[in-house]
């Protein structure tokens, strides 16, 4: 038991490490202003094969390829950060876009929220609205004669 | 208050079991669409896996029914699927293609010379750049096309006598590709 406790520690540590590193690939780049489209760009996607991290922050093997190629068409074939987008897009699917398009088929993940928050600030509305008005307790003949009745039992 | 109003937060709950059961039962990665899915499979260019010299193409794979099938010796769910691979090339006339993806030469000939070779054709992706062009992110994935290349069907992970059964087989039978009644060897 006490000497599975370093193998324990060596296993946070390496794991901890590995978390930590951050993948850097060295690529060459004629202009600032590309390095900077392909540090955004690679910041944009979605690794397709990681959960939820994007391709700056993959190791995943997968990831370093769609880096590669982020670059090739960035530096070599002199792509727009659109045509990036649509190239990557028509090869793994809107899953590689952070945001989804606004399309027919997307219309209910865009709208609901909106139409959700539009239905909570109406629902506000209307119980503040009630909360404000004093709630009228009407009395009627019968009721004001068993009052009297017992104010003046006292 | 109404009494009905007292049933809003049971509506608002069975609501947010409705969404949560088809939000998560569409959160299986491996059932991403493929991007691909109805277009025609991508140009490319790749030398054969024992002739580096001979340049195969996408007009060299057109022509009948073909899986392309995303293979590497790295990846142990290939050597599970392998049989199946075996099975189908011996029982069908489906064409298969490989793509020895991201791997090495020398032992992708040896992995097929020691457990047998269902491919027509293997060729090399060293670098991974055919993969990204296939939109594969990982081994293994097939692909069926039909004979003017069309990808009619994408399998990420391991085609196995399941999916066979119930996805390649009956889109083959479309293609006029039907299993030969051979005489089971074994096996799964």
């Amino acid at each position: 038991m006490t000497r599975s406790i370093p193998v324990f520690l060596l296993a946070i540590c390496s794991a901890v490490s590995a978390w930590a590193a951050t993948p850097v690939d060295v690529y060459h780049f004629d202009t600032q202003e590309q390095e900077a489209r392909y540090k955004a760009l690679i910041e944009e996607f979605r690794c397709p094969k990681c959960l939820n991290t994007n391709l700056a922050g993959s190791d995943a093997p997968i990831a370093q390829d769609m880096r590669r190629t982020v670059h090739d068409l960035v530096v070599g074939e002199g792509f727009s950060d659109q045509q990036v987008r649509d190239y990557l897009r028509e090869r793994y699917g809107d899953f590689v876009l952070y945001d989804p398009p606004f399309e027919p088929r997307t219309y209910a993940i865009w709208l609901v929220p909106i139409g959700l928050g539009l239905l909570g600030m109406v629902a506000i509305f209307l119980l503040v609205s009630r909360a404000r008005q004093p709630a009228e307790h009407s009395l009627d003949a019968a009721d004001r004669k068993r009052i009297e009745a017992l104010l003046q039992d006292d | 208050m109404s009494r009905l109003s007292l049933f809003i937060p049971l509506g608002v709950f069975a609501l947010i079991l409705v969404v949560g059961w088809f939000g998560f039962s569409l959160d299986d990665r491996r059932q991403m669409p493929s991007a691909l899915l109805d277009k025609p499979f991508p140009e490319f260019a790749a030398p054969s896996l024992y002739d580096e010299a001979r340049i195969v193409t996408r007009a060299d794979i057109l022509g009948r029914p073909t899986l392309v099938n995303v293979w590497a010796t790295w990846c142990t769910t290939c050597k599970a699927e392998h049989a199946e691979l075996m099975r189908i090339a011996e029982r069908t006339d489906v064409q298969l293609i490989g793509v020895n993806y991201k791997d090495d030469v020398a032992k992708a000939q040896r992995w097929l010379a020691d457990f047998g070779d269902p491919y027509d054709m293997v060729v090399v992706d060293p670098d991974g750049v055919l993969g990204v062009e296939l939109g594969v992110t990982g081994a293994p994935e097939t692909f069926l096309l039909d004979g003017e290349g069309k990808i009619l069907y994408k399998r990420v992970a391991d085609v196995n006598r399941r999916i066979w059964r119930d996805e390649l087989a009956p889109r083959l039978a479309q293609l006029g590709i039907v299993e030969k009644d051979l005489p089971e060897r074994g096996g799964r």
